[in-house]
């Protein structure tokens, strides 16, 4: 009996994938090389978190938009506000249901003070925020977007 | 040029932001807002208050409820020496359904809120003082019969962890102005839910 639960379980374990994706938890310093790459790819750096409903809202729209631009030199990256006590039990369920595939970072710096003005100045602290640069060019903007106003965005950027 | 026009358009934009709502040293509106117990509360109904800590807070957002022990504990801490907390949820029921009146009758009950719990339904006391997300803090100081603002931000500098904090900003912004000190920081910054306007 032992042995067929033990091959049971050994099947399984190939079967089902165990869930290895783990997420990378920084703090902002750690963070802020991504908010200042130096090339000709366009970053859209969205500040987001699963308890957040206006984020949750727009974040199908990056996702089409990801999709859509996935030939073309655009990088999207989700970084999370959720409280990390809620990353296995929040965050990991939240990227799988929704098939999150882009880059997604757990933002674990509590003194935000200490860093939103660094984001942007206009910054008031309210999410979802997101910011899209490429080199010197930037464009801040805090409240949600449409998947038209993104695409605007990242082609004004992008010139 | 191309250069100068987005610098143009991004200062622009940032008066355009910081233009909206009051900042420290501004004069602040009372208001007269429903209270969770039925009555309607003004800031000139304590007449005996040297000032009030103004807080826009939500029932659902997970930021504010991290801090309704904190704020509980402001309240306490602060009424006695002249300072209480008026809690005003700003957000639009409509979207937040948990932010609706009645639910807020049942968090101050559940969460035993020792200061009134105010609905903004009309939104119009949040737009003018400004606020754009929850917790937002505005400590408001009695001067010479006017309502001051002095402090306009976050709690302290640590939203998980109560235990954590280094800074308590609205705690020593009142204890400077009790001191006649200037208060500083003047403002913070916090991450906060987004207050869903109408």
């Amino acid at each position: 009996m032992k042995k067929v639960l033990f091959i049971v379980l050994l099947i399984l374990a190939f079967v089902v994938p165990i869930d290895s994706q783990s997420i990378e938890e920084v703090n902002f310093e750690e963070l802020s090389p991504l908010l200042h790459q130096n090339n000709d790819t366009t970053y859209v750096v969205n500040f987001w978190a699963t308890w957040c409903k206006p984020c949750v809202e727009e974040i199908p729209h990056f996702l089409e938009v990801a999709s859509e631009m996935k030939d073309e030199k655009v990088k999207f990256v989700f970084v999370s506000l959720d409280f990390p006590t809620q990353k296995d039990s929040r965050l990991l369920p939240f990227i799988e249901k929704h098939r999150i595939g882009e880059q997604v970072i757990l933002l674990n710096d509590p003194n935000s003070n200490e860093w939103i003005n660094k984001v942007d100045p206009t910054w008031s602290g309210a999410i979802p925020a997101t910011m899209i640069y490429r080199g010197d060019s930037r464009n801040f903007h805090e409240s949600s977007l449409s998947k038209e106003k993104l695409i605007s965005i990242i082609k004004s950027i992008k010139l | 040029m191309k250069k100068l026009m987005m610098s143009l358009t991004v200062a622009f934009f940032a008066v355009a932001v910081t233009g909206q709502g009051y900042a420290p040293g501004d004069e602040a509106r009372d208001f007269r807002l429903k209270n969770v117990d039925d009555g309607l509360v003004s800031m000139a109904d304590f007449p005996d208050a040297k000032g009030f800590i103004v807080i826009f807070t939500t029932n659902h957002c997970p930021y504010a409820v991290a801090y309704e022990d904190r704020i509980i504990a402001l309240d306490k801490k602060f009424k006695s020496s002249g300072y209480p907390v008026i809690a005003i949820n700003p957000n639009d029921p409509v979207a937040y359904p948990s932010d609706s009146f009645e639910n807020m009758k049942v968090r101050a009950e559940e969460k035993g809120f020792t200061f009134p719990y105010l609905f903004d339904e009309t939104q119009e006391i949040a737009k003018t003082y400004g606020a754009t997300r929850t917790p937002h803090v505005y400590l408001v100081n009695k001067e010479v019969g006017k309502l001051i603002v002095r402090y306009i931000g976050a709690i302290d500098d640590n939203y998980q962890d109560a235990s954590a904090v280094k800074e308590k900003y609205v705690a020593a912004a009142i204890t400077s102005l009790q001191a006649g000190e200037p208060v500083d920081p003047k403002e913070t910054k916090a991450i906060g839910c987004s207050i869903k306007w109408k």
